[in-house]
């Protein structure tokens, strides 16, 4: 298996600050808005966000949480579905919210299909936008597009897109794996 | 730790700890969904679970219904009253009848020991044990230890004292096993005609005081009188025992320390337990029922895993 790096510490930092200034393009002070990460990767880009926009403008104060959804998947008893669930945190009503959900990877878009079913099971939100770090283009299963995107990433289904967070495995980067044939 | 390592859920002394591990790990998350406004995730919605009843049961029956309900499967109920085994049909064919009509999974409660056992070695579909006889009731078990983790944090190191009628008490063999595979101690306590013969085999302590037991314990699980099992007078008469082993106020009063009172159900108020005990702030009877439901989720989310999977 070869991989190599396509985006770097310096480019993940540089798209996280991009992203924020088009959240705060759309959602101005974050009033009427909930950030909401996919259990369990989503999280590390949702903390990464927070903190940017509280550098960038100190007085906001979004809204979060987090959504697991392992029990609403449409693979289980299929496979490699994973079986322990995440916690699901939403202390806030999402009734006539707007709300955004934050991955780090969308491929087929059945995570987010999923994510939706699950986070309409607490109300009725106004609105919902997704925000991805990675979009791997071409491969989508469902009709489903992100409004925010960190970057397009066009990739061969032998391949895998994988994030690092520092937090979790060290360094920020995103890297492309090739899984050599034989 | 993703799987549990049985087929069927048989009793407790099959289970393995990190399988309770793992049932109370998922219960955790279903207790959050169970807590929510739409209580119900659609995981079990292609899979069809009969719940087939030979002894009578509210709690248990319930909440297994409730459990399913909750995890979008489809549900068929049967009652032994009101069916063809009066006529003479054996446990099998009843059974293989049922699965006929295309059902993914069996609870079952029987009076005979060893039913699920023999019902899991003979038919296609896995087996959850409601309570078989005075052998096991597994779930009970489980959900009596997840409401110990919940109410003082952890289960190990724990003392618990089971009170009353255990030769005829099967809630009281899968409390034993599974306290002690968490690493719990336990002592069971009673008039010494209904505790069995070389019950301390098991490594159990056995008293036939209350008043010792009860200062030894950090949880007292009290247990009913099963007085549909009682073929013989095995103590003089209700009134005396519960002048002997009934839990009251005052008895807890005089008591070094507080302790956590748990109750299976259906209580008999004023024999094992008095009416103020029942309701008071240390029993955490109400708590058993609600972990009950999703400690059962976890249990059928489980298992229904393991059934192959649609072409």
């Amino acid at each position: 298996m070869q991989s190599r790096t396509i985006i770097d510490n310096k480019g993940v930092n540089l798209t996280i600050t991009r992203l924020c200034y088009q959240l705060i393009e759309n959602h101005q002070d974050f009033s009427n808005t909930i950030l909401i990460a996919l259990q369990p990767r989503g999280t590390f880009l949702l903390d990464r966000i927070i903190a940017k926009l509280k550098e960038i403008k100190p007085d906001i104060n979004p809204k979060t949480g987090s959504i697991d959804i392992t029990f609403y998947r449409d693979d289980f008893r299929r496979g490699n579905s994973p079986i322990v669930a995440s916690r699901t945190n939403m202390e806030h009503s999402i009734e006539g919210r707007r709300i955004v959900l934050v991955d780090d990877v969308l491929y087929t878009g059945r995570s987010v299909r999923s994510a939706m079913d699950a986070l309409l099971d607490f109300g009725r939100p106004i609105q919902v936008e997704l925000l991805v770090f990675i979009d791997r283009r071409f491969k989508r299963h469902l009709p489903i597009q992100p409004e925010y995107v960190g970057s397009r990433v066009d990739s061969l289904n032998s391949e895998r897109v994988i994030m690092s967070w520092d937090e979790k495995e060290g360094k920020d980067e995103v890297q492309l794996y090739t899984i050599e044939e034989k | 730790m993703s799987e549990l390592s049985v087929e069927h859920l048989i009793g407790i002394k099959s289970l393995t700890e990190s399988d309770i591990q793992l049932i109370f790990a998922m219960a955790d998350n279903f207790k959050q969904v169970i807590n929510r406004p739409i209580k119900k995730v659609p995981t079990l919605r292609d899979i069809t679970i009969a719940n087939l009843f030979f002894e009578n049961s509210t709690r248990t029956k319930l909440s297994f219904e409730l459990a399913e309900k909750r995890l979008s499967a489809d549900v068929i109920n049967f009652s032994a009253g009101s069916s063809s085994v009066s006529k003479g049909e054996t446990l099998v064919d009843t059974v293989n009848n049922i699965l006929a009509m295309k059902v993914d999974m069996v609870v079952m409660r029987h009076p005979n020991p060893g039913a699920s056992v023999f019902l899991s070695q003979r038919v296609n579909s896995r087996i959850i044990n409601a309570g078989d006889g005075a052998h096991e009731h597994p779930t009970q078990a489980l959900l009596d230890s997840y409401s110990i983790r919940e109410k003082l944090g952890d289960v190990a190191g724990k003392k618990v004292v089971i009170v009353g009628d255990i030769l005829h008490s099967r809630v009281a063999m899968s409390n034993i096993f599974c306290l002690q595979k968490m690493g719990a101690e336990v002592m069971v306590c009673g008039p010494k005609t209904l505790l069995p013969k070389y019950i301390d085999k098991m490594g159990v302590k056995v008293e036939t005081d209350l008043k010792k037991a009860l200062n030894w314990c950090d949880v007292a699980n009290m247990l009913r009188i099963q007085m549909e099992r009682l073929d013989i007078s095995y103590f003089p008469s209700l009134r005396e025992y519960t002048m002997q082993f009934g839990l009251t106020a005052q008895i807890l009063k005089e008591l070094k320390k507080p302790i956590t009172i748990m109750h299976p159900g259906p209580i008999n108020r004023g024999v094992e337990i008095s009416s103020a005990i029942a309701d008071s702030e240390q029993a955490i009877i109400l708590d058993q029922v609600e972990n009950g439901v999703a400690v059962r989720m976890a249990i059928l989310y489980l298992l229904a895993q393991k059934i192959d999977r649609p072409q």
